[in-house]
């Protein structure tokens, strides 16, 4: 019989091969920052967002429909904003790339600089992070009404460019928002002892499942940003004549 | 007090050395009133003991029923072939289940069973799945519990202090210890009544070997200078299954738990050779069985490319694995570029385990010398010719606490302190100090590498009277070097300073496994002599080998093996093995 | 003829030292602690360095290899391309070549609440009760973790924050369930657990690839949130058991 494959000597070690050090946090301050002054040219300088029955996720929900006229985006903008901004994972993000804290690990920073972490305002303020969360699976309920919308033409139903787009984004921003650590904590992971609870199967299962999408809140939280990015400048394009939507069906 | 610059400290009980045992002792010892030192000689918490993977053996039942106490004696017995003291095995086997659920109380969090007890799994040579464990990492989660239960019970821990003489009054009693602090190089005189040696085993005098660093035996070196009585020296455990390839890790424990869990050994022409040798037990046939079943392979010419067998474990699926076997699979990843998931992987015999060590009283752990305890490796009794796997560690916990009791006891019953006399503090201070002193001398490293050569050569897997006779020549030569040994530089943590105090040791101990190798003319578990392939129920099987230091002499003499009462005898007569009766359902926990 | 590699080994004490370069011939499977003892077998008697298993279960070789914290028994030459540099962890001062004073993390390990159980064992406790606490209770101590966290390596805010590793011990206890003590306030206040900014260069080094900062630091994170800035959980939240 053939020995058994592969045990004579080991493979020369795995060198990995690694980006630089500094591409990661020019990277992050680079998009964050770029989100940022999209956000706010695109909130600060629109009044709708509504394209025949494709509606900009920054402008959902549509508070003109209460009579709101004034920068329909801002009154709901600022929720998804503030739950981005106190996630535990951007908060990684820009206490490294913005305020290089640590910059990157084990690399020297400018030591002697007076560091307080999250206990002083403001950044003690992210523990109010599970308040967003809260409002934004109110505002998620209303972006899955607007993705189903999209699918429904005036002549009926029918696919686009456009409702593929919203679709994409709103699973992207629902998985993004239920991988998050304080549903995590909600859903179980506040629980000592998990078959001392009521339900205890399901909040085990309940629990193991958003752990497994929380590894990669990560991922889910840039995709999620761009899939916003891509479909309001999408329907931005749109409104202004510059794009013209596709009918797949 | 201070002779000169000398610090002296003074303690009901010094215990030497922070493992499983000692930190056992400690626990128990440090009753209110009482005053407990625990000399480590590295941090807390890296003592040998967490290299232990596979588990602690214990008769819960909770997944075997039939299990009882009994039927652990009566495996323990039959593993060490009945060189074993009954009475540390009766005694084991008794109190094995309570200690293990006292580390329950303590924090440890073990696996667990679907109804939410402890976990046990089979291992070689056990009749009943009996180990209770933690993946493969048991012996972390045991050191674990302990030290952080010792941080909290009063005891005061020296972190990185080594004991290099016991002091003695006149009829022989400890009075001390004098040690030194690795960090600065700093001399301390403990005072004590009681002294307890927990410093484990000395596996590191092989080259092969799963020992961590700190195996080195000077605890075991101390009690035998001081005149304590060594007991079945020749005694020293391969086990089967250690690291091949690459050289860097030869010798690193590949755990039992490999085939508890289902792997199966396989020689080069892909047949499963334990079959041969044991058809009953296979590949989790005891330990000696084992290890001498792949030496053999080899010797026939069916062994693997590097000198081993192949241990294939790929059909329980890559999930079950990396699950109950997260460190093997991580150790040939990441060392030998292995996945275990996949395909079979190289192992080879590796010195594991010392049985033999200091004699002791199976209900307190008192040596042959008043007022000196010994527990764990160190010590000698439980195991016989061959410790089965997962006994080590409930062995800590069962007589890391009696020796507690028995030392905390002991000094309670002294009234007066002996300190160690200036004189006597002097003199331990210039030994310590000579190889600092001395410009031209032996190097430790490379008399350490010699002795490794030795002893992998003449007191190895398989031994005879010309090998054991040659080594013993050999081994002349290295004691006189060992009086030379010199360490360039300064006492602040100097390794090459604490080098010495262990090459000192080993030489030591390394005279009383070739004199005990010699000696016994039979093969009896561990120890397998070519010339004497059988073993001699009638003849050695009766006798213990004991090893005392004349002068600079190891004197070997023998002891009858103590004779079991008739009950327990009586276990082994009926040919049948000895379960739980009845319809009780059995499990602790 | 061996292949030889050329290690830069810092040699000195508090009171300052420099990087000693040694020669080291190379064998198949070789890591940085082999080559270490290497030079102490063969040139440097007395070069200190700590190391006990030689497996990755104690966490003795503590080190920082090219300024990344490793095991120095679990990082391959064959691995490391170019000059290797080893060098003391930064976070704790330097007794003597690669030994460093970590007596602080003991002193810290003896201020947190030892476990309380809230009743005698034997327990009834299932696998997925356990599993969290288990996970925790793979930490070998390296402090590893410790050395690589800003918060105690660049701002020295040892007062403030016990680091990472002593997260991992509250969260296993608080997550025991059979402890019955409350450390939720200790965590918030003298462990200091606000300090961390979860920026997850622990989570990175852990050579037993514990998930520190997603599994114990940030749902430690949410118990304190719970406490002190949730009054609506607070409301409803039942009286500890102890």
């Amino acid at each position: 019989m053939a020995q058994p494959a592969g045990v004579l000597a080991p493979a020369p070690g795995r060198k990995k091969w690694e980006w630089p050090w500094w591409v990661s946090p020019v990277g992050t301050v680079s998009a964050l920052g770029l989100f940022s002054i999209y956000s706010v040219w695109e909130t600060l300088t629109h009044s709708s967002g509504q394209y025949h029955n494709y509606l900009s996720p920054f402008f959902s929900p549509d508070v003109r429909s209460i009579g709101i006229q004034f920068l329909p985006a801002i009154w709901v903008v600022w929720a998804p904003l503030l739950f981005r901004a106190t996630c535990y994972y951007y908060r990684k993000a820009y206490y490294r790339s913005f305020f290089a804290d640590p910059l990157t690990c084990a690399r020297p920073e400018r030591p002697g600089r007076s560091y307080t972490g999250e206990t002083r305002l403001p950044f003690v303020l992210n523990n109010l992070h599970r308040f967003f969360f809260y409002v934004t699976v109110v505002v998620m309920a209303f972006l899955w009404y607007d993705a189903v919308r999209a699918f429904i033409f005036p002549s009926g139903f029918g696919i686009g460019v456009g409702s593929l787009l919203m679709l994409l984004n709103v699973i992207l921003l629902s998985i993004y928002t239920f991988s998050c650590h304080a549903f995590r904590h909600l859903v179980g992971g506040s629980l000592d002892c998990f078959s001392c609870a009521r339900g205890p199967i399901l909040r085990y299962s309940l629990w193991k499942t958003v752990s497994k999408w929380n590894q990669d809140h990560a991922t889910w939280a840039w995709l999620s940003m761009f899939s916003v990015w891509g479909t309001d400048l999408y329907i931005r394009l749109l409104i202004s004549g510059v794009l013209h939507d596709v009918r797949l069906f | 007090m201070t002779d000169g610059m000398i610090e002296r400290l003074r303690y009901d009980v010094v215990i030497l050395g922070a493992g499983g045992a000692g930190l056992r002792a400690a626990i128990e010892a440090a009753r209110p009133g009482v005053k407990v030192a625990v000399l480590s000689k590295s941090l807390l918490g890296k003592a040998h003991t967490v290299m232990a993977e596979g588990g602690m053996a214990v008769s819960f039942g909770n997944l075997d029923p039939q299990d009882c106490w009994q039927t652990h004696f009566y495996d323990t017995m039959r593993g060490g072939k009945f060189l074993n003291h009954y009475r540390m095995a009766e005694i084991f086997a008794k109190e094995a289940p309570d200690r293990v659920v006292e580390l329950e109380q303590w924090g440890a969090v073990f696996d667990r069973t679907p109804e939410g007890r402890i976990s046990q799994r089979a291992f070689g040579a056990h009749s009943f799945r009996r180990l209770a464990h933690v993946g493969d990492r048991t012996g972390l989660e045991l050191i674990r519990t302990l030290q952080y239960k010792g941080i909290h019970s009063g005891m005061d821990i020296y972190q990185e202090v080594t004991a290099t003489h016991l002091f003695q009054d006149g009829a022989g009693r400890p009075t001390g210890v004098f040690a030194y602090h690795r960090q600065s190089g700093t001399f301390c005189v403990f005072e004590a009544k009681a002294v307890v040696i927990a410093t484990g085993g000395w596996g590191r005098m092989y080259k092969v070997t799963s020992n961590s660093w700190e195996s080195t035996g000077e605890g075991a070196a101390l009690a035998m200078r001081a005149g304590a009585e060594m007991k079945d020296m020749e005694m020293v455990q391969f086990h089967p299954t250690g690291m091949v390839w690459p050289p860097g890790a030869r010798g690193l424990l590949v755990t039992e738990g490999v085939r508890g869990e289902g792997g199966i050994l396989l020689n080069s022409e892909g047949e499963r050779f334990m079959l041969r040798y044991d058809p009953e037990k296979k590949d989790l046939s005891s330990r000696d069985v084992v290890a001498r079943s792949i030496y053999k392979e080899v010797q026939a010419g069916r062994g693997s490319p590097h000198g081993g067998a192949f241990l294939d474990i790929t059909h329980r699926g890559a999930d079950f694995i990396k699950r109950k076997l997260p460190n093997m699979y991580d150790q040939y990843l990441s060392l030998a570029d292995i996945d275990i998931t996949k395909q079979p992987f190289e192992v080879a015999p590796t010195i594991h385990y010392t049985m033999g060590g200091i004699s002791v009283d199976p209900e307190t752990g008192a040596t042959s010398l008043e007022g000196l305890f010994a527990a764990g490796e160190s010590a000698c009794g439980l195991h016989g010719a061959n410790r089965l796997g997962g006994n080590s560690l409930t062995d800590l916990l069962v007589f890391g606490r009696r020796v507690g009791i028995g030392a905390c006891d002991y000094a309670a019953s002294r009234q007066e302190w002996t300190a160690p006399s200036a004189s006597q503090v002097a003199e331990a201070e210039a030994a310590a100090l000579a190889p600092l002193d001395r410009a031209e001398g032996e190097n430790p490293y490379q008399l350490h590498k010699d002795l490794q050569e030795l002893m992998g050569e003449h007191a190895a897997i398989a031994r005879n009277r010309e090998l054991a006779e040659a080594g013993l020549a050999k081994l002349e030569a290295l004691k006189l070097r060992s009086k030379r040994l010199a360490s360039p530089g300064s006492r602040m943590y100097n390794p090459g300073w604490h080098a010495v105090f262990e090459v000192e040791a080993m030489v030591l101990l390394a005279e009383a496994i070739l004199q005990g190798a010699l000696w016994r003319e039979e093969s009896r578990g561990a120890h397998w002599r070519l010339d004497f392939p059988d073993a001699d129920d009638q003849g050695f099987g009766q006798a213990n080998s004991i090893c005392r230091l004349d002068g600079d002499e190891v004197k070997l003499s023998t002891r009858p093996v103590p004779q079991m009462p008739a009950e327990l005898a009586a276990l082994f007569s009926s040919g049948q093995l000895p379960v739980r009766q009845g319809t009780d359902q059995g499990g602790h926990s | 003829m061996a292949e030889m590699r050329t290690l830069h080994v810092f040699r000195g004490d508090q009171s300052g030292g420099e990087e000693v370069a040694y020669e080291v011939p190379v064998e198949s499977g070789m890591v940085v602690l082999d080559a270490v003892h290497q030079i102490q077998a063969t040139q440097a008697p007395d070069l200190a360095v700590r190391w006990n298993c030689k497996a990755a279960r104690c966490g003795s070789c503590s080190a920082e290899v090219n300024g990344h914290p490793r095991l120095m028994c679990k990082t391959r030459l064959d691995a490391i391309e170019g000059e290797i540099h080893v060098r003391p962890m930064k976070a704790f001062p330097v007794i003597r070549d690669l030994v460093t004073d970590v007596s602080w993390n003991y002193e810290k390990a003896k201020q947190i609440e030892p476990f309380a159980p809230k009743e005698p064992a034997p327990f009834t406790m299932y696998q997925r009760d356990v599993e969290r606490s288990q996970q925790f209770r793979k930490c070998i101590e390296c402090f590893l973790c410790q050395d690589v966290c800003h918060v105690l390596r660049e701002h020295s805010a040892k007062e403030q924050y016990f680091g990472p590793r002593f997260m991992i011990k509250i969260a296993e206890l608080e997550m025991h369930p059979m402890d019955g003590a409350d450390r939720v306030p200790f965590t918030s206040h003298q462990a200091g657990v606000g300090m961390c900014n979860i920026t997850k260069c622990c989570q990175e080094v852990c050579p037993e690839h514990i998930h520190l900062t997603d599994d114990a630091i940030i749902p430690l994170k949410e118990r304190v949130a719970d406490r002190e800035w949730d009054p609506i959980r607070a409301l409803f939240r039942k009286p500890a058991v102890r």
